[in-house]
């Protein structure tokens, strides 16, 4: 009995003192380590929104655009999208990701990630795979330059849409970027994007006004009927659109965290009102809802709520939505024709107006006086607003003048459109010797 | 012989089909196709383009007949097809030389 008392004394005092022990350097010992660690959960669900974000190019957006064009072309806005993804997919693993993510300056990232150098089974970036980054980072590359082919529909030639967009890609692209996300100018000067309002959207609208304009505009432009050819598959890409877009936003944080999850809030909310603001305005002004319309709207709202995901509240995004929802409205409908160039799908009327409206309101609502998650200190929203637009007048002048220059290379050495022949036959059959209904 | 064409709304279709089954009539030929008479087209619209569109889907239906056939299948054409508003269509009515059928060889009113 007393040899087990004295035993038991010693064993529970020790268990004091080694938990005691334990408690003090806990925290050291955890705390020291400055490096991340994997965490499954992040990790899970950022698998999950690279597979989103591609879903929303190939067949989203795809599907969105071939429902707009006429019946002879579909196939080949579809080829546009699906070779894209994979000429962008090899670019960036041979120096894509290098160039927007690695170190280098403030302009560019060096090459010391080339051919994926350094990315290995275990490599990390925050607490996922660096592989999973890297590859989530992707499918960004390449929704941008296939949301520029709504620009060209219908007349662009195979093989310079590809040159250009491998260029693109490379001198636009990877720099804004890195700009703005890879350590540049534009993250360094303050400029809010989550989620690629200006690398995405305003990049590729702008590219895809260049486009607009080097073109030209199809034939019969104005005069005979385009309609587009199934707006059901158009509302399908739409939907696909929507719900790829969680993976955009949301996975933006790269974490699954409540940020993540606010993010998924606001982009439901934002797309919900661009969408019913569409709608509406143009119940108000036609005398009709119109499908196109909704989905029109809703595209507006994801375009602009993209850069406001991670910063704004619920009211915010309402107040981002039902903006972007009437100013895309304005731009596409009303001032497009006005101004009488050709930006056929709204490349420019949707991504760019609605870039620049996420850009600009992400300053103002990202405020915690007004539902976000407070502004850097010391910074009004006056001053974020300026650095908003410093970021948005950077890559529209930066975008602008090299998708030209490229634009107008490229028709010097091979031409960019294809002949009058293969576009009233249709680009289908001229280009691709496929129809894209056999009935 | 007598070759009936008559060009409907789409909608119409089935019931001058079962007029024209009720009288003994048991062949005829549909094609969908696009047209316009007096009946003014419509206008849609995709993100604020405006297209008129002239041209409306009808449906023609072709029937060949014997001719003392003729007065009665025109007569329930008329009928079945009526709605009383514009666009309701034509009968056209022109001589057939010749009816074959093609699985026998059989030629003229027996063919039909």
């Amino acid at each position: 009995m007393i040899n087990s008392k004295i035993e038991g004394g010693i064993s529970s005092r020790l268990l004091k003192v080694i938990f005691i022990l334990a408690t003090v350097l806990f925290p050291v010992v955890v705390f020291a380590q400055d490096e991340a660690v994997l965490n499954s959960g992040d990790t899970a669900w950022m698998l999950t929104s690279m597979a989103l974000v591609l879903f929303m190019t190939i067949p989203g957006l795809s599907l969105f655009y071939a429902g707009m064009v006429r019946s002879k072309n579909p196939l080949s806005v579809m080829m546009q999208c699906f070779a894209i993804t994979c000429l962008i997919t090899i670019l960036w693993v041979l120096y894509g990701y290098s160039l927007a993510f690695g170190e280098g300056g403030k302009f560019v990232g060096d090459l010391s990630k080339a051919f994926m150098n350094g990315v290995g089974v275990d490599t990390l970036s925050g607490t996922i795979p660096e592989s999973v980054f890297s590859m989530f980072q992707l499918t960004f590359a390449i929704i941008t330059p296939a949301l520029i082919v709504g620009a060209f529909a219908e007349r662009m030639k195979f093989s310079a849409m590809l040159w250009f967009m491998g260029l693109w890609v490379t001198i636009v692209y990877a720099p804004v970027c890195h700009w703005v996300w890879g350590g540049g100018w534009l993250g360094d000067q303050g400029v809010l994007d989550f989620a690629g309002g200006t690398v995405v959207h305003i990049n590729a609208g702008i590219a895809g006004l260049a486009c607009a304009i080097m073109l030209g505009k199809r034939r019969g432009y104005t005069e005979v009927a385009m309609p587009p050819h199934s707006m059901v598959l158009t509302l399908v890409g739409a939907g696909m659109l929507w719900v790829g877009w969680f993976g955009f936003n949301a996975g933006s944080e790269l974490a699954a965290d409540g940020t993540a999850g606010m993010a998924m809030v606001v982009t439901q909310i934002a797309t919900a009102a661009a969408a019913l603001t569409w709608m509406f305005v143009e119940w108000k002004i036609h005398g009709k809802p119109s499908a196109l319309g909704i989905a029109s709207g809703a595209v507006a709202g994801l375009v602009a709520i993209t850069p406001a995901s991670g910063y704004v509240g619920p009211m915010g995004a309402l107040a981002i939505g039902s903006c972007s929802g009437l100013g895309c409205y304005i731009v596409a409908v009303h001032v497009k024709r006005a101004l009488g160039f050709d930006d056929s799908l709204d490349a420019f009327g949707v991504h760019g107006i609605g870039g620049i409206i996420g850009a600009l309101l992400t300053g103002v609502f990202a405020d915690a006086a007004l539902g976000g998650v407070g502004l850097a200190e010391g910074v009004s929203i006056g001053a974020q607003v300026w650095n908003q637009s410093i970021g948005i007048f950077a890559t529209i002048a930066y975008c602008l003048v090299v998708s030209l220059i490229l634009l107008k290379l490229l028709d010097i050495v091979i031409g960019l459109r294809v002949s009058e022949d293969e576009e009233a036959e249709g680009l289908d059959l001229a280009l691709h010797d496929e129809r894209g209904y056999n009935l | 012989m007598k070759l009936v064409t008559a060009i409907l709304k789409p909608f119409k279709m089935d019931d001058v089909r079962e007029g024209l089954s009720d009288i003994g009539v048991t062949g005829i030929t549909v094609t969908e196709v696009k047209g316009f008479g007096r009946q003014k087209g419509h206008t849609e619209l995709y993100r604020g383009a405006e297209y008129v569109v002239d041209f409306l889907p009808k449906i023609k239906m072709e029937v060949a007949v014997v001719d003392d056939q003729l007065d009665k299948v025109v007569d329930v054409i008329s009928q079945t097809a009526n709605t009383g508003k514009i666009g309701d269509g034509k009968i056209f009515v022109s001589n057939l030389e010749q009816v074959i059928r093609i699985r026998t060889g059989e030629t003229g009113a027996e063919a039909l």
